[in-house]
């Protein structure tokens, strides 16, 4: 007969105890029943400020569709379990519901501490746990200005990211002398504090809160013990967590004198018939507040009921994060607490980057470490701190920077089979490469596989770089020629048409490749020729390599005819440019729709109709906008600084100057831009290929975000940028994108599978590790001194003039061209519409 | 077998297509300068129902020339008019003479 084992708690690892259970033989035994108080089962706790970037309450859940149908998983939502009854073994809800158990599961996980403050249950005084205090700051934020965070640790840093999110002037306040006190030693703690300030958020340290009272500007004022004072209308305590342990001292299960369920190495607490896990457990007199701790009791106990031996022996507290794009990580004994501990420290106060390494006594072994603002070498430090690997010679080669091709990080082939690739999971090299051995030849397949870098995800460059050497070993090729013509990557064909100087398709074709070529490599190469040597796209020898919207500078639709989008940058357009557009529009009969670019859409041209609407459309001052070109579309602007109330700096002006700059630049795929004024980001711009946000200390700017079918968050690539320097690094950064992507591919994809990511990145455009930029600005400078309108050139030169028309031969339009109209204006006609032909407006 | 007299044969774009009005079919042509050939096949293509085979990319697929529609990039072979990716279907071809320069296409469809 099966027993019943209660769960208490569906937060992560509540969720992960009980994932690891349905997958192993001891699901049998049990029928199985969940409590979870909130409303929704488990989601990302890790990784709630996304909430506030986009990400919804189901992004971000943690259960996979139909999990407790498919498990016979009984879960009551919404109901919190209240009391145990130990003599009875029964479980009873605050909504009256009775279980009883064989086994019992705690994981109630932990509540934010709010310290005893007079004043701290006032008005949009919050905590940052569930997604309902999500919520309740949106709520805060709409009305207010200020927010501050109380707590300068981890979780105080991910909250200011939030509030920073949220559009509201932040600051820190910290009881400690300086930021993340646990992790971080005092430099780091300097180093962290210069870069979180730079990112407009204020910091205060060495404060304790007296007294939290009515605002004189906003709704709350703080009081702090040296008597200054902070107005600020949302409050966020984030001074650490305490464990919920209420229902286990309600039936008398031993706790700690500071709170937590004292736990055995089997997770058992002194009722044996009972476990608990995750931040309620406490662990030879420790709390973990991390989720990997948690993951690993978990474990434990599905180990346990499966009649395995487990035992949890702690767990390493390593975390690297990146807190409002500033990487911090933090190894075993950052403060060099171990007796004999030798300290190797490395500071860069111009890029604002320092590294700790604590080593033992005989300087063999890796004790802990500490990095601020350069975490790219978490991974190999990480390894040889938990696998006890030998350290070089000079331990400090491993802090120190070098230049390219020269490596001293610690190869995957130098790992042992045992070292854990992924903590959050628990996955070791060897069942890494046992999943490579059996097929796994992506990282995705091996995180489906392994589940390995699903977690924090900050394992992935290291399980990139086990992946890489395993196939390497298994003699394994990825076939990259662009197609059966160029047994080439489209940057090596960069490559050889920049260094043989080839200028057309033919010579390229006749020198590397073989065939006649085709729809692949021809608008390939033809962007390359065009990104390189900026010629006249048009041009006898160009022509047939074009695209089809290129081919007549327009965007084909559906039913063959055009679509037409002259140039506006920054959104801005006088109103007698405005007029002369709609007049084009009126007197062609096409139809209008404004466009998610900030310009204007005329659709339903034919192609013989292109010229003498681009003829009327230059007149007017208008230039080609490129939307029918894998090149700059738009940049998009808030309206800034000029009529804004919150404008901090002319966001218009820089996205016309930016417009100007890149506008017929042609690239791998579409590139879009975007200029906000001010941190409430109404322009959108960390959803585009370039993002620039103004700041009362300058220019942010942000890389390789995308909206579309697969919408990824930008990243923060610089921070406090003059214009000149902004532009400087776009510069590089776009010229580095046309050199090395491939083709369609858009930036995004291109940084996400890019060896070494955004780290990597910034080496090249801001530390110029390649020794690239001079050469990268100058071809961009190139690019921007021979810029052309296309459509200029094109109405000026009869010859090519002849090609826009339906026949060759005959002055006919194609009569398979036919409009119907609707809601005032035409649309192509489908099967079924009445199909009548609209009187067209004859152009000589 | 009716040959029209079509165009010129500088109206023929190099390595590319123009469209031409044969007997009131629309007629795709296109010109390989460095084999000397032109190809000719209805403009039409049967997956977009539009007349837009003209505007295609040319080039050849496993030795086969081809061209692939502007639309939907189905590949459609110049000399057959079958199509890659759907063998049932086919569309119609022509027979094209340069007779000096002018460019003559039979109007009767060759398949």
């Amino acid at each position: 007969m099966k027993q019943t084992l209660v769960v208490i708690g569906n937060g992560m690892v509540g969720q992960n105890f009980l994932a690891g259970l349905a997958a192993s033989s001891a699901k049998e035994n049990y029928d199985i029943v969940t409590f979870c108080e909130e409303p929704r089962a488990a989601y990302d706790r890790v990784h709630l400020s996304e909430f506030f970037t986009g990400k919804t309450a189901a992004d971000l859940s943690l259960v996979e569709d139909g999990f407790f149908t498919a498990n016979g998983i009984t879960i009551h939502l919404g109901d919190r379990a209240a009391t145990i009854d130990r003599e009875l073994k029964t479980v009873t809800s605050a909504k009256g519901i009775t279980v009883s158990y064989d086994k019992l599961v705690l994981a109630t996980g932990s509540y934010p501490f709010v310290p005893p403050v007079p004043g701290h249950d006032r008005p949009q005084c919050l905590v940052y746990r569930t997604i309902e205090d999500l919520e309740a700051m949106q709520a805060a934020a709409k009305t207010g200005k200020i927010g501050t965070v109380v707590g300068g640790g981890l979780l105080g840093l991910e909250a200011a990211k939030a509030l920073r999110d949220l559009g509201l002037q932040t600051h820190i306040v910290e009881f400690a002398p300086r930021l993340m006190a646990v992790q971080v030693d005092e430099a780091g703690g300097v180093m962290l504090r210069r870069k979180i300030e730079a990112l407009g958020v204020t910091v205060h340290t060495g404060k304790n809160t007296s007294l939290i009272t009515d605002g004189e500007t906003c709704v709350n004022k703080m009081c702090f013990a040296d008597g200054e004072e902070l107005e600020t209308d949302v409050v966020l305590f984030s001074a650490g967590i305490r464990p919920r342990d209420d229902i286990a001292r309600g039936c008398g299960l031993e706790v700690g004198q500071r709170g937590g369920i004292v736990i055995d190495n089997q997770c058992k607490t002194s009722d044996p018939a009972i476990y608990a896990i995750g931040e309620c457990a406490l662990w030879n007199g420790m709390i973990y507040g991390l989720v990997a701790p948690g993951y690993a009791m978990a474990r434990t106990v599905v180990a346990d009921l499966n009649g395995e031996a487990a035992s949890f022996n702690g767990a390493d507290m390593s975390t690297k994060l990146k807190l409002m794009g500033v990487d911090v990580a933090s190894i075993g004994d950052a403060h060099a607490k171990t007796q004999g501990a030798m300290v190797y420290t490395y500071q860069n106060g111009a890029s604002e980057v320092y590294k700790r390494l604590v080593v033992s006594q005989d300087k063999k072994q890796l004790l802990g470490a500490v990095l601020v603002g350069d975490a790219s070498g978490y991974g190999t430090l990480l390894q040889y701190c938990l696998n006890g690997i030998e350290l070089p010679e000079n331990p400090d080669a491993l802090i120190l920077p070098h230049r390219s091709d020269e490596s001293v990080g610690l190869g995957p082939d130098a790992l042992p089979a045992a070292a854990q690739i992924c903590s959050c999971y628990d996955v070791s090299k060897g069942v890494v490469c046992a999943a490579v051995e059996a097929g796994c030849t992506t990282v995705n397949a091996l995180k489906a596989e392994t589940k390995a870098g699903t977690g924090c995800g900050g394992c992935v460059p290291l399980l990139k770089s086990v992946l890489n050497s395993e196939l390497a070993k298994q003699g394994y090729e990825v076939n990259t020629d662009l197609c059966e013509h160029f047994p080439y990557t489209r940057q090596d064909l960069y490559n050889l048409i920049r260094v043989e100087e080839i200028k057309t398709f033919a010579e390229l074709l006749e020198k590397h490749g073989k065939g006649r070529g085709c729809e692949v490599c021809k608008p390939t190469v033809g962007s390359i020729l065009a990104s390189h040597w900026n010629e006249y796209i048009l041009k006898t020898e160009h022509l047939g390599l074009q695209d089809t919207n290129d081919t007549f500078l327009a965007n084909m639709q559906k039913d063959g005819t055009y679509s037409v989008v002259p140039r506006i940058t920054g959104g801005e357009i006088r109103p007698d440019m405005l007029i002369a557009l709609g007049q084009v529009g009126k007197k062609y009969n096409l139809y209008t729709k404004i466009t998610g670019g900030q310009r204007v859409d005329l659709f339903g041209a034919r192609v013989d109709q292109l010229p003498a609407i681009w003829k009327e459309l230059i007149d007017a001052g208008f230039e080609s906008g490129h939307a029918y070109g894998k090149s700059l579309r738009t940049v998009k602007s808030c309206v800034g600084s000029t009529w804004c109330r919150y404008g901090v700096d002319d966001s218009v002006g820089l996205a016309i100057a930016l417009e100007n700059r890149y506008k017929g630049l042609r690239s791998p795929h579409k590139i879009k831009f975007a200029v906000s004024g001010c941190t409430r980001e109404c322009a959108e711009a960390q959803g585009k290929d370039v993002g620039v946000i103004a700041t009362e200390n300058g220019w942010n700017l942000y890389v390789c975000g995308n909206g579309g079918m697969k919408p990824r968050h930008a990243d923060l690539f610089a921070t406090g940028l003059d214009k000149a320097t902004l532009i400087k690094y776009i510069d590089r950064f776009l010229s580095f994108y046309v050199r090395t992507a491939d083709r369609l591919q858009r930036t995004s994809v291109w940084m996400e599978n890019m060896e070494g990511g955004l780290d990597y990145l910034k080496s090249v455009v801001i530390d110029d590790k390649l020794g690239l930029c001079g050469q990268l600005e100058q071809q961009m400078q190139y690019v921007i001194d021979t810029y052309q309108c296309e459509w200029k050139t094109t109405i000026e030169d009869d010859s090519k003039l002849k090609r826009f028309r339906h026949f060759i031969n005959s002055d006919q339009p194609d009569d398979n061209v036919v409009f119907v109209e609707e809601r005032g204006q035409i649309r192509p006609a489908v099967a079924g519409d009445e199909r009548k032909h609209f009187t067209l407006v004859e152009v000589a | 077998m009716a040959w029209i007299d079509v165009c010129g044969s500088d109206d023929l774009q190099p390595d590319s297509g123009v469209c031409a009005l044969v007997a009131g079919q629309q007629v795709a042509l296109f010109y390989l300068p460095e084999e000397g050939t032109v190809y000719a096949i209805h403009n039409y293509d049967p997956f977009g129902n539009a007349n837009v085979l003209s505007r295609g990319l040319i080039g050849d697929i496993n030795g086969q020339p081809v061209v692939a529609s502007p639309l939907y990039k189905q590949h459609f072979n110049l000399e057959t008019g079958v199509c890659l990716e759907d063998e049932t279907v086919q569309i119609p071809v022509y027979k094209v003479q340069i007779d000096g320069a002018r460019v003559k296409v039979n109007s009767e469809a060759s398949s």
